[in-house]
């Protein structure tokens, strides 16, 4: 059974790792501002949440998974704010899209 | 496994730090936030995957605190960017 966890975090962390590939290419490749922050947040909310998903099974105690849980819905949540806050500002001061 | 998790840390920060590219290069302000937005997540991101495989708990925290970070610098783009 641990063999089985083990399998599923190497599975879950690296689609993570391969989501933060996504997102750098996207941001260094993608033509405008607003296609970059797309690229951004993708790997912002689902590449962190594949990786907390993947340690879950690793973490010593209940409140260990908890706490890692609550950090990703930190990340989500501000991430998602700055995201549009972002958003605006790239608006005004850019071409209109 | 404790070796998968540090290259996959490994993995991430390369990811992170080619992105910071982006800082040097981007036209527009908002383009060099968005490099420093991701260098918050995938900071947090290495951190976690470090905490877990050391059984370092203060490393998590660390990440935490990263985390907060990251969120009080968009705030502080978005209040002092500068208006065109």
């Amino acid at each position: 059974m641990p063999h089985a966890l083990d399998v599923f975090t190497v599975i879950t962390v690296s689609s993570g790792a391969v989501l933060f590939l996504a997102g750098t290419v996207g941001l260094l490749r993608f033509p405008d501002t607003l296609t970059r922050l797309h690229a951004l947040t993708k790997a912002d909310n689902l590449g962190l949440g594949l990786v907390v998903l993947g340690l879950l099974p690793l973490a010593q105690s209940r409140l260990d998974g908890l706490k890692l849980i609550s950090i990703w819905l930190l990340v989500q949540l501000s991430g998602a704010i700055a995201a549009q806050l972002i958003a605006n500002v790239a608006r005004q001061e850019g071409p209109p899209p | 496994m404790i070796n998968y998790l540090y290259a996959a840390a490994a993995f991430i920060l390369a990811m992170v730090a080619l992105g910071l590219l982006r800082v040097f290069y981007g036209p527009a302000e908002a383009d060099r936030m968005m490099a420093v937005q991701l260098l918050g997540t995938g900071g947090v991101a290495v951190l976690l995957i470090v905490g877990v495989a050391a059984a370092v708990p203060a490393v998590v925290d660390v990440g935490l605190m990263l985390a907060l970070l990251a969120a009080f610098v968009a705030v502080a783009f978005v209040t002092y960017a500068p208006r065109t």
